[in-house]
């Protein structure tokens, strides 16, 4: 089996992995990271975003072969010790989850949005949320959440 | 997903070598449609060749009557490119309604067009911007590159290098994106050149992406709303499917032509 080496959350890691191994299991099965989560796997709700080299991108759609090298930021890895991350507190001052289950992608795709983005308002927003698939909240308050980060 | 060999490459010699050793061989590019279709066991290549540490396939260039796209720039890289925007504004806004922003981060165009998926973006601005896809040995012009569905004129161990798209004066490209997917249910890429008017066709035909010629030659005689209202897709040949039936499709492309005629005048 190869070798991969790949830096998650600022911590360089070196481990053994199929070619096969979808590098959303390689976080959560292998690296015990499991706040990434696995909603559909057909690439389109957005439960399993992380960050490559700071954009989000879909870890069920990604070998974890390809991240060999590179950096990895999972929502574990987003808060400053005890300190919320912006988003994070946003989401929870403003309600922004309910069950909570896509909320781990949907902060690492708000936050890769609020550095993409200068002038976010509404429609970007919701636009830019393609991607995230939310069962409960209907949005509203996740967009919410995101103006009130954004605007800190 | 089965399991296979990967490789991750640095030169386009590698990838020749690797595919001409090994049939079951496939490049993996930005892996957005080749993953899932893996995941669903639709393919089992035995080998992956990963092409996205290619130096010389990642670049934009201006070319001054062109811009040229090397096959991995993903689709992220096209929209917020300020040589696409300044040069070919609808390419990058078509860049940018391509699926959701991490599929964007992820995708690249050569692999855009090497699926030739009958719903994709980038093939209608292809054949709109009268495109030449330069492969490993050879400059094929979209209208000899895009055969049918998920079909296309490159051969065995051919690999796409680059596409370079001519400066139109004006385009404009308009979609209407499948409500689930954001794959175009219809597209519709209209430009405009010194001699001539060029409509590419996504999302509708049967056999794929097409050149519209009947409106081509309306808006030829003059770029307006009342021209192209006078032409109406047939609906035969039309794709048909739970999100649209064929007659209700073909609409689609006829409204998506005025919108983007609209669009330029
Ligand atoms: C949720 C979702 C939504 C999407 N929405 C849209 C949409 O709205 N519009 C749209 O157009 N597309 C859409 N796509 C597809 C997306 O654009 C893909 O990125 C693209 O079709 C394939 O590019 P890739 O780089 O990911 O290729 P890969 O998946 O890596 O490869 C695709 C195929 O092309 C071959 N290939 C790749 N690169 C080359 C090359 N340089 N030379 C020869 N062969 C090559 C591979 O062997 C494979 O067969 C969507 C995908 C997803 C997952
Ligand atoms: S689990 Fe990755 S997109 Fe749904
Ligand atoms: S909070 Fe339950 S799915 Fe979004």
């Amino acid at each position: 089996m190869p070798t991969v080496n790949i830096n998650v959350n600022g911590q360089d890691l070196s481990a053994e992995v199929e070619e096969r191994q979808l590098l959303v299991h390689f976080l959560r099965d292998d690296m015990d990271l499991t706040g990434t989560h696995v909603g559909c796997d057909t690439s389109q709700c957005g439960a399993c975003v992380v960050h490559l080299e700071g954009k989000a991108v879909k870890s069920c759609t990604m070998l974890a072969v390809q991240a060999n090298g590179k950096n990895i930021t999972t929502i574990e890895g987003v808060a400053d010790g005890d300190n919320l991350h912006p988003v994070q507190e946003a989401f929870r001052d403003h309600h922004g989850l309910q069950c909570g289950f896509c909320t781990p992608g949907m902060i690492m795709a708000a936050i890769d949005i609020i550095n993409r983005k200068p002038n976010l308002d509404e429609k970007i927003v919701r636009e830019e949320l393609e991607g995230n698939l939310c069962r409960c909240t209907g949005y509203q308050n996740i967009v919410k959440s995101i103006l009130a980060a954004a605007n800190k | 997903m089965y399991n296979f060999i990967y490789e991750k490459v640095n030169t386009i010699q590698e990838v020749e070598k690797l595919l001409s050793e090994n049939e079951e061989t496939k490049i993996l590019a930005g892996g957005q449609t080749l993953i899932p279709t893996m995941k669903q066991r639709l393919a089992s290549p035995s080998t992956l060749i990963d092409i996205s540490g290619i130096d010389e396939l990642n670049f934009i260039n201006d070319n001054g009557n062109s811009v040229t796209i090397g096959s991995t720039v993903t689709h992220n890289e096209v929209s917020s490119s300020d040589i696409i925007m300044k040069k070919i504004p609808s390419l990058a806004s078509l860049a940018e309604g391509i699926g959701d922003p991490h599929v964007r981060n992820m995708g690249t165009i050569g692999g855009s067009i090497a699926n030739n998926d009958p719903t994709a973006d980038y093939p209608t601005a292809c054949l709109s911007l009268n495109a030449k896809i330069k492969t490993n040995n050879r400059e094929i012009n979209a209208e000899d590159f895009f055969i049918g569905l998920f079909e296309t004129a490159l051969e065995e161990n051919e690999i796409v290098v680059s596409v370079e798209f001519n400066i139109p004066k004006k385009s404009s490209y308009m979609k209407f994106p499948n409500p689930a997917s954001r794959y175009a249910m219809a597209g519709v890429y209209l430009s405009v050149f010194d001699d001539a008017v060029n409509v590419a066709v996504t999302g509708a035909s049967e056999n794929g992406v097409f050149k519209w010629t009947e409106m081509e030659e309306a808006l030829s005689i003059n770029l307006s709303l009342e021209n192209a209202k006078n032409i109406k897709l047939s609906s035969d040949g039309v794709m048909s499917d739970i999100h649209a039936d064929s007659a209700y499709r073909a609409n689609l492309v006829d409204i998506m032509a005025l919108r983007a005629v609209e669009n330029l005048i």
